[in-house]
């Protein structure tokens, strides 16, 4: 009698347990790689340079924009950056390559959730230093400072979180090539050559031609960076339009990851590692 | 030195070899370079919408500083990056030893060993942006050619700046984010120093990680406008960077105690 009482605990409580117990061992192994993960930091200064450029080209008045916007613009796109950097599909290449796959696929667990948890958890580790490279600049450029409307502050969370999920979900998309390939990140790589150039890292979008600037809007990419950071700045950015197309292409990543990963799964068994 | 011509001759022959087993990462690597020359490209003209303009550098003179790093970066992709991860093998496993037994000299053997071809195509763009920038100039090819020996200086100090970090690897094995770092820095190599905001910018993008040497000094002197004072100091950059990298990696050397330490 009394065992039957003892019943399993509500699914629900079991997935908090165990997200839980995830979340707290990734934060503790990032926490041991934080040399690496703040060099990595300090490796993505490129907004940092950027902002110097524009900043003193925008002297002369020529952009839309003034000095002290571009300031605030490329500070906004350091910040962005470092939440939304995604680099699952290294660390999953090197697990279909090794072989160490096998070990996860005989956990009750789907590989996903701890690369999602190690993803997660890095970035807390980040924080401490970009808040000082942040104030670092603050204080080389005081008149920089401004500060965002909470409500603007919420709806750029939010959109980053889109962001970062449509982001994830592409790349361990493209991840799964890994079971076909053994250079599976090169194709990172080229995405990156267009995220680069299309996503307003360089430049905001507005100084780009009318037609190049409308031929960005046809893809995800503005929605990454350019629009949330407007967003911040307090220029207002089409909030509905920016949420249904990352979550439009969040659902189809998700849709065929699925696929993907059900086919190279049958593939990467019968390779026999 | 005949000798060690021979033994770069042999390098470069066994590692081009080994590296051409995979064709399809030729391809990859020049569709990214192709990306990038383009994107770089167009990033540059937007400067020039309007009126506006980099640092008073009209735009084609600026196109040769960009020429001018892609083919840097295209060089360090091609003769450098290749042999930093085999320097953080070597150490991590401990084989450094045979290295070190070798009748030649260990800082010459780590940075020739390998050589990759996958920066190529980042070399060939970068010659045909100088290339066009030039004719639209009207530059003579004899200051092309004088703008070589800054350029020279500009390999030395990339090389030094890149096996002084690597020479961390006795230390630090994950010394790879390292030369990261120094990566990211460099790319404000893409543009005039005068770019720059005065002040703290341009004293570390001159003194620190020195692009305004690497790039700026050899596109001023194609375009005859080399001032003595940045010739020299470039010129005493590289001698320094280059002994301090011979002085470091023997520094280094001393800390290193083979494996299972």
């Amino acid at each position: 009698m009394n065992g039957e009482r003892v019943a399993r605990p509500n699914p629900l409580r079991r997935a908090y347990v165990k997200a839980r117990a995830l979340c707290a061992a990734s934060l503790a192994n990032m926490l041991e790689y934080r040399a690496e993960i703040y060099l990595w930091v300090l490796a993505s200064v490129l907004p940092l340079i950027l902002l110097g450029v524009w900043a003193r080209a925008a002297e002369s008045g020529a952009y839309p924009r003034s000095s002290v916007e571009f300031i605030r613009y490329f500070l906004c796109v350091f910040v962005v950056r470092q939440f939304s950097f995604i680099w699952v599909i290294w660390e999953f290449e090197e697990l279909v390559v090794s072989g160490n796959l096998s070990h996860q696929l005989l956990q009750p667990l789907n590989p996903v959730w701890r690369f999602l948890a190690s993803h997660a958890s890095e970035r807390l580790v980040r924080l401490p230093l970009v808040a000082a490279v942040l104030g670092l600049c603050f204080w080389f450029y005081p008149r920089a400072l401004w500060l965002p409307r909470a409500s603007d502050v919420l709806a750029a969370t939010a959109l980053l979180l889109l962001a970062f999920g449509a982001r994830f979900l592409l790349q361990y998309m493209m991840s799964m090539l890994a079971f076909w390939s053994e250079r599976a990140a090169a194709i990172e790589e080229l995405w990156f050559v267009v995220h680069l150039f299309l996503s307003g890292l360089i430049a905001p979008l507005d100084v780009y031609p009318e037609s190049v600037r409308r031929l960005t809007e046809l893809t995800p990419f503005p929605y990454l960076i350019y629009h949330p950071v407007n967003l911040l700045l307090g220029r207002g950015a089409p909030f509905e339009r920016a949420a249904l197309v990352l979550a439009g292409w969040g659902g189809l990543a998700f849709v065929l990851q699925r696929w993907l990963w059900k086919r190279g799964l049958e593939r990467y068994s019968s390779m026999g590692s | 030195m005949r000798r060690y011509l021979r033994v770069l001759v042999m390098f470069w022959r066994t590692s081009l070899l080994s590296e051409l087993e995979y064709r399809l990462n030729f391809l990859l690597a020049l569709l990214s370079s192709l990306g990038h020359a383009v994107g770089n490209y167009f990033a540059l003209s937007l400067f020039y919408t309007g009126n506006g303009s980099l640092g008073g550098w009209p735009f084609f003179q600026a196109l040769l500083v960009m020429g001018t790093f892609t083919t840097l970066s295209g060089l360090s992709r091609v003769l450098l990056s290749p042999n930093l991860a085999r320097i953080v093998e070597h150490t991590r496993t401990g084989t450094l030893d045979f290295v070190l037994l070798k009748p030649i000299d260990s800082q010459f053997w780590l940075s020739t060993r390998r050589i990759s071809p996958w920066g190529i195509p980042d070399v060939l763009l970068g010659l045909s942006m100088i290339g066009y920038a030039a004719r639209r100039l009207g530059l003579p090819l004899s200051s092309l050619l004088w703008a070589l020996i800054p350029l020279g200086w500009s390999c030395v100090i990339q090389y030094s700046l890149w096996f002084t970090l690597a020479s961390i690897a006795i230390w630090y094995v994950k010394v790879h984010n390292v030369t990261e770092v120094l990566n990211g820095l460099l790319a404000a190599g893409r543009y005039p120093i005068d770019a720059l905001p005065p002040g703290a910018y341009r004293f570390v993008f001159t003194f620190i990680v020195p692009v305004a040497l690497l790039t700026t000094v050899p596109a001023r002197v194609a375009l005859s406008q080399a001032t003595p004072g940045w010739l020299a100091l470039a010129a005493a950059f590289a001698l320094g960077a280059f002994v301090f990298s011979r002085a470091f990696w023997r520094f280094a050397l001393r800390y290193y105690t083979s494996a299972s330490s």
